[in-house]
């Protein structure tokens, strides 16, 4: 279960998340939609633990990530994260990105981390491209790439930014299958994203974001058929 | 034009000695790259450190490398350490004054090449529980030293040429001070540093066709 | 460390001796430039027969140590029996040194101007000798602003090997008086400070136009 309280964050004079109140449970596909600059990515990397909160609490399955005795590296492996630049790491083949983490930070053997890899990545459709540098990839399969490399951590949570927002339209639909996948196998998920059909489908819940405050959350048919905020309904008449 | 007889011969006949210094003059270069890329990496982590001190130990060894002669280096390893009791052999004297200047320009190559990461790659591993040095020992150095290589190689020739500095503390052993020492007994001049020239030139093509070979090994991606 | 026997008169002898690394830095830098503009031209524009002999001939200056190169131009000035002082005899060779640099810098400035804004000049009437006033020197000389700063900084550290044909230059004359006061240390500590105090601040312009015209900002 992922709790957030009360969470503020800033950057210098300007207040990103203006408390912040959020309960995720086991299992359970939340997605987060918002304009530009609303505060959702900065809610996610203040998850697991890149960013510092200036208020509040975020507590993942009883830790509390910002304590100063968390050891965030260890928490990290609970919450896999993948961002709109698909960052594969350029100087290792596909198999290599995804055994990485598991060898260096779990400390796995070889063929184990080799099998998980193997697993993961056939799981998104790359079985074959094993042996591939990134650079020879198109951006929708480097992208189910850092979801494999994600998933090798055995993560209880996956948290994914506009993960489809740096690809050309005819590539959306290859990683979307892939989240839409991971949702029907019962992976708990909080998605930032501008695709309101996907939203739509796979969403238990769904929050809208407004200049750092959490305006309406509710689930799919709610929010997108009968929109209370006004702020949302301007959004929902402007993407569509 | 000018009645002078080259004796070529003489010089011919001293190219064993002139070889054996060659491979002297390689084995300070080589040591003195093993010892410059250790240091800049030393340095490098010092400046990612967000220590002041250590980093500004980095920018001080940094700025002096690069804004002093390389000679004065070598000087100051060979007489100014003398100041305090520390007397170098010629040999170690350049050795320390070379890898000295190599360890600052690599250490700036370093953080050019650093700037070329995105900040994105150390965070996509801290994002997996990496800790920070591991990010930069699996993901940002990696790529770091690629992009480094080329430059290393160009510093990797400079080397070779700042050996033949030596000479001027009294090195005789690698090929600029062998050609000098065979030059004092015979005043062959020309003929003596012309061969050394040409195979200092040699060398230096070869280093830097070894490097590109090796480049196109290590680096498949 | 302020015990010391370096009198002003020692201090003087040492800017005389920095006057001198000037002066050969001054003339090889700009003899070299002229030398290295026009290497650099040609091998751009000149066809193969011209530019690939030229190109071998200054990598030769760019592969064996300078150190050689001034001994080598130094036994070839006497066997001429030309007579050069080592002043001239150590400009020429740092002169051929700074083109064989330049003439890389000059090359990379040229081919940096796209080929279409040269198609663009030459379409509008422009001659080829126009072009290149008016359209190529411009913006070549913007982008090897910078490598060209920090060759003449190469070329003044450099210069320090000069003290191997007799010059006294600030190294040297350092040499000199370490021998004579045997305070090592502190001499060649004032000796690397003036370097650092010419070098340093240029250095620091250099980088600072290379950030500020570098076309990928
Ligand atoms: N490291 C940072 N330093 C300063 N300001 C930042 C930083 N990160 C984000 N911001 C600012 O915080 C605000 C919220 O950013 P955030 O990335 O969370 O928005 P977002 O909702 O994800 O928007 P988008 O849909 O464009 O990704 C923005 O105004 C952004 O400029
Ligand atoms: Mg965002």
């Amino acid at each position: 279960m992922i709790e957030i309280e009360n969470v503020r964050k800033s950057f210098g004079s300007l207040e990103v998340l203006k408390g912040i109140n959020l309960t995720v449970q086991k299992g359970e596909v939340l997605t987060i939609i918002g304009g530009s600059g609303s505060g959702k990515s900065t809610l996610l990397t203040c998850i697991n633990g890149l960013e510092t909160i200036d208020a509040g609490r975020i507590v993942v399955d009883g830790t509390d990530v910002h304590a100063k005795a968390t050891d965030l590296n260890k928490l990290r492996r609970k919450l896999g994260i993948v961002f709109q630049q698909f960052n594969a790491f350029p100087h290792l083949t596909v198999l290599e990105n995804v055994m990485l983490a598991p060898r260096k930070v779990l400390g796995q053997s070889k063929a184990e981390a080799e099998a998980m890899a193997v697993k993961q990545l056939t799981h998104v459709g790359l079985g074959d491209k094993l042996k591939v540098y990134p650079n020879r990839m198109s951006g929708g399969q480097q992208q189910r790439m850092a979801i494999a490399r994600a998933l090798a951590m055995s993560p209880a949570y996956m948290l994914f930014d506009e993960v489809t927002s740096a690809l050309d339209p005819q590539l959306v639909g290859e990683v979307l299958d892939t989240l839409r996948m991971l949702a029907s196998e019962g992976m708990t998920m909080i998605c930032v994203t501008h695709e309101m059909k996907f939203a739509r489908e796979v969403s238990d819940r769904v929050a809208f974001f407004h200049k750092g405050v959490m305006a309406e959350i509710a689930p799919p048919e709610t929010l997108f058929g009968a929109p209370k905020d006004p702020e949302l309904q301007n959004f929902l008449a402007a993407t569509h | 034009m000018f009645n002078y007889t080259f004796h070529w011969n003489q010089a011919l006949k001293a190219l064993p000695q002139l070889l054996d210094g060659a491979l002297v003059t390689l084995q300070i270069a080589l040591l003195s790259m093993v010892i410059g890329l250790a240091v800049a990496m030393a340095l490098t982590l010092f400046r990612l450190s967000g220590n002041r001190i250590l980093s500004g130990f980095t920018t001080a060894w940094v700025e002096i490398a690069r804004n002093t002669p390389a000679l004065f280096q070598i000087y100051m390893a060979h007489f100014g350490l003398g100041s305090f009791g520390i007397h170098l052999s010629p040999y170690t004297a350049l050795l320390v004054g070379i890898a000295f200047n190599n360890a600052g320009y690599l250490a700036e190559n370093f953080r050019g090449a650093l700037k070329a990461i995105p900040e994105t790659q150390a965070r996509a591993g801290r994002s997996l529980g990496m800790t920070p040095l591991m990010a930069f020992r699996y993901i940002v150095m990696p790529q770091m030293l690629r992009i480094a290589f080329l430059p290393a190689t160009n510093q990797a020739v400079w080397a070779i040429l700042m050996t033949s500095l030596g000479v001027t503390v009294g090195m005789n052993t690698d090929l600029a001070g062998v050609t000098q020492a065979l030059n004092a007994v015979s005043f062959r001049t020309f003929e003596f540093f012309a061969l050394a020239a040409v195979i200092y030139y040699l060398i230096a093509k070869a280093v830097t066709l070894a490097a590109r070979l090796a480049a196109t090994r290590m680096f498949r991606y | 460390m302020f015990d010391t026997a370096l009198t002003l008169a020692d201090l003087g002898f040492l800017a005389k001796g920095a006057a001198m690394t000037l002066a050969v830095t001054a003339v090889s830098v700009l003899a070299g430039t002229v030398l290295g503009v026009i290497f650099g031209v040609v091998r751009n524009q000149a066809g193969p027969y011209w530019s690939i002999p030229l190109t071998f001939l200054l990598d030769v200056f760019r592969s064996v140590p300078l150190l050689i190169q001034l001994v080598l131009g130094n036994a070839a000035q006497s066997i001429m029996k030309l007579g050069w002082a080592p002043f001239t005899t150590s400009c020429v060779v740092l002169s051929l040194y700074t083109a064989a640099y330049c003439t890389e810098i000059v090359r990379g400035g040229i081919s940096s101007v796209p080929l279409t804004t040269r198609r663009a000049a030459r379409s509008l009437g422009m001659t080829w000798w126009q072009d290149m006033r008016y359209i190529v020197a411009p913006l070549a000389t913007r982008v090897s602003l910078p490598s060209w700063i920090g060759l003449t900084l190469g070329v003044m550290k450099d210069s320090a090997l000069v003290l191997w044909l007799g010059l006294i230059e600030l190294l040297r004359a350092s040499q000199i008086l370490v021998t004579r006061l045997q305070e090592p240390l502190f001499i060649l500590l004032i000796c690397g400070a003036i370097y650092f105090i010419i070098s340093f601040p240029i250095a620091r312009l250099g980088g600072y136009l290379e950030k500020r015209w570098s076309p990928n900002d």
